[in-house]
């Protein structure tokens, strides 16, 4: 028997861990001597008062929903997968060498190839963390940080000796073509006689990342492979006893993760910077861990969390920017996130359900 | 290379080694009594900034020494209260603490002193200074013992003696006391220790708290030892290191010393030279940091002895009712 409608699981949880960690943020706002009304006016007004605000959340967002995608992909197959950051970086790597080695002649066809590009290189580095823990036992959360810092490591060797240009002294790849250049959201809007968010980076990647949403949703909850990952997630004996493969299952489910944790590289570095780098991910991967908790690993609650996310990030910005508060305050925000609808999720959870409980009984008698 | 630049390199490694070793032990009480911990570099970070704002504005490395302590604990508290009152999910809450440091060190630092996250720079009595052990400056001359002595063991701070005492003192703890046979005997069986009427709730938490110390003092030696004041994301990975380290060492105290140290050595070779040139190839800096990384991923897949993590850990004791 439930002990809670699905309504409260789903909605009333995370809503109030949420206004948990926004209340602790506010004092924490309030302890460096600021007022957190007007740090809240601030950011709404910076990220979602204008279509320029706008336009910078929304490619915000679409970060934010690849990694956090990822995230939850793994996570229905009951794996931690920590190293959105690192298969995000691999994508861009992907993307960098497909966009400057192929002659492409159009964003139309580069966009398909450079996703490939990405997709492959992001899952590659999720395979042999999860071809370990499939047939090693290694634990996949210590394996991915440790490729973390590999892929950083790999990506400073590459972009300073392999693809810098000769004579440029910033550790960062060539230009990519101009042909390849991805359409932003605000050209489109021009086309269609609307001005709206002149000169903010987001692009058709924001479609794709909705695609990928809807994708997800119909991989995890519409096909044989979906209903197997999340069989094996919630128990990996009753998995087995159905014939369902756990190597293959978590190395299915490691791929799609870092394959998509790959796909943001479209976004950020072929849609935004047009070249490779450093440290282009900018943490987007960690991100992605507190959206998926956050949107409780659907994609419909990933899509909303992204928004979320990307409202705090841009609103972030413009706090750095109006106030004195420091831009770190969005990783503070991010860390009570992850702690209240992660980690101190039965905190919450406890209290409601003796409530509900409680009440049912009052209900029966 | 000669006699006197491997003493130097061999002295760095030392240097350099400390705040791994101990924050390297602080996960391995913890992870021993059956509690993951990913939060070390959070811990190490917080208790930094803390070592260095105290010591600053008291001048006293030691009352920076007992707030990084301070710091770090608190940090520990949150992670005990989630993971093991609340039983929460281990390795979330060490990602949330890991992330709660890098944001709150700068915020604070930033407020206090208003210089973008930095601390200022610490002076005289606000770091800890060098010891120079007896007989180290006349036994100087005596050949390779002598520079052996006085450059490689003597000469550091306290906090470098404390981590190297740490050693044996908690292989003493684990292997040779009540307390450390159910330390271990929690992070393998909690229902057994349950069993014997012992509080699993009580050992985890003073696990926890022992790793929250072992932490602060981590941290305290990398803002007031190792350098002189708190720097934004001064820690560097070095918990995830650490926490390479402890698998390396497969959670064995021994171990963790030699796992340290070589993890130091690299390090200190990586900062003295940029690019290796070993005649047939050259080795970039990058691979020689990524080393650690790759070395405990080809451990942690047992091709090279495997490394089996205490039973219990990761998961919360649900006492049966």
């Amino acid at each position: 028997m439930d002990k809670m409608p699905k309504w409260a699981d789903v909605i009333l949880t995370p809503l109030i861990s949420l206004l948990l960690a926004m209340a602790i943020s506010a004092l924490v706002i309030l302890a460096i001597g600021e007022s957190p009304w007007l740090a809240l006016k601030t950011m709404v007004d910076g990220a979602l008062g204008s279509s320029y605000g706008w336009g910078f959340t929304l490619y915000y967002t679409t970060n934010f929903i690849f990694t956090g995608l990822a995230v939850a992909v793994a996570y229905h197959a009951s794996l931690f997968n920590i190293g959105g950051e690192g298969q995000a970086a691999m994508g861009g790597l992907g993307v960098a060498l497909v966009l400057l080695y192929l002659p492409l002649p159009h964003w139309i066809l580069a966009l398909p190839v450079a996703m490939a590009g990405a997709a492959m290189f992001g899952a590659a580095w999720a395979l042999i963390p999860a071809w370990l823990q499939a047939r090693r036992g290694s634990h996949i959360v210590i394996t991915t940080i440790m490729f973390n810092f590999i892929a950083a490591a790999l990506l400073n060797y590459v972009l300073v000796n392999l693809l810098r240009p000769v004579g440029s002294m910033d550790p960062a790849s060539g230009r990519f073509p101009e042909a390849t250049h991805l359409p932003k959201l605000s050209d489109i809007a021009l086309g269609m006689g609307l001005e709206w968010g002149k000169n903010t980076p987001v692009n058709v990647t924001f479609i794709v990342a909705i695609i990928a949403c809807l994708l997800v949703w119909l991989l995890i909850w519409r096909t044989r492979l979906g209903y197997e990952i999340r069989a094996f997630g919630r128990s990996e004996p009753g998995a087995l006893y159905a014939g369902i493969s756990p190597v293959r299952i978590t190395v299915l489910a490691m791929l799609i993760s870092g394959g998509l944790a790959g796909l943001m590289a479209i976004n950020n570095v072929m849609g935004e910077s047009e070249r490779l780098v450093l440290n282009a991910v900018e943490g987007a991967g960690f991100i992605g861990i507190a959206v998926a908790l956050m949107g409780r690993n659907h994609p419909l609650g990933v899509l909303l969390a992204a928004l979320l996310f990307g409202f705090l990030y841009q609103g972030g910005g413009e706090l750095a920017l109006w106030t004195s508060i420091p831009r770190e305050l969005i990783i503070v925000i991010q860390a009570l996130v992850i702690l209240f609808t992660g980690a101190l999720d039965n905190m919450v959870r406890m209290p409601l359900e003796r409530l509900f409980l409680s009440r049912r009984k009052r209900g029966a008698a | 290379m000669d006699f006197a630049t491997a003493i130097q390199i061999l002295d760095s490694a030392v240097r350099l080694m400390t705040p791994l070793l101990l924050a390297c032990l602080a996960g391995l009480y913890s992870e021993r009594s059956g509690v993951f911990d990913i939060g070390l570099e959070g811990k190490m970070l917080m208790a930094a900034f803390t070592a260095a704002s105290v010591a600053y504005a008291t001048g006293s490395a030691s009352l920076g020494l007992v707030a990084g302590i301070g710091g770090s604990l608190a940090l520990s508290l949150i992670h005990g209260a989630a993971s093991i009152t609340f039983m929460g999910n281990q390795l979330i809450s060490g990602v949330a603490i890991n992330f709660l440091a890098s944001g709150l060190t700068v915020l604070l630092g930033q407020k206090i002193f208003g210089l973008g996250g930095r601390t200022p720079a610490l002076s005289g009595d606000g770091r800890f200074g060098e010891i120079t052990l007896p007989f180290a400056d006349s036994l100087r001359e005596v050949p390779v013992i002598g520079p052996i002595y006085a450059e490689l063991i003597s000469g550091h701070t306290i906090l470098v003696y404390v981590a190297f005492a740490m050693v044996p003192l908690t292989w003493w703890v684990l292997a040779r006391t009540r307390f450390g046979l159910r330390l271990r005997a929690v992070g393998e069986n909690p229902a057994s220790v349950d069993t014997a009427g012992v509080s699993v709730t009580r050992l985890r938490f003073a696990a926890i708290a022992i790793c929250g110390v072992l932490c602060g003092i981590a941290g305290a030696y990398l803002a007031t030892g190792l350098s002189a004041g708190f720097v934004k994301e001064m820690t560097a990975g070095r918990g995830f290191i650490a926490l390479a380290a402890l698998i390396f060492a497969k959670w064995r105290p021994w171990s963790a010393l030699g796992a340290t140290f070589l993890f130091g050595l690299l390090e200190a070779i990586a900062n003295r030279y940029p690019n290796l040139d070993l005649g047939i190839v050259t080795i970039p800096s990058m691979f020689m940091n990524a080393l650690p990384y790759i070395l405990t991923v080809i451990i942690l897949a047992g091709f090279v002895g495997r490394a089996i993590p205490p039973r219990a850990g990761g998961e919360p004791y649900v006492k049966e009712r």
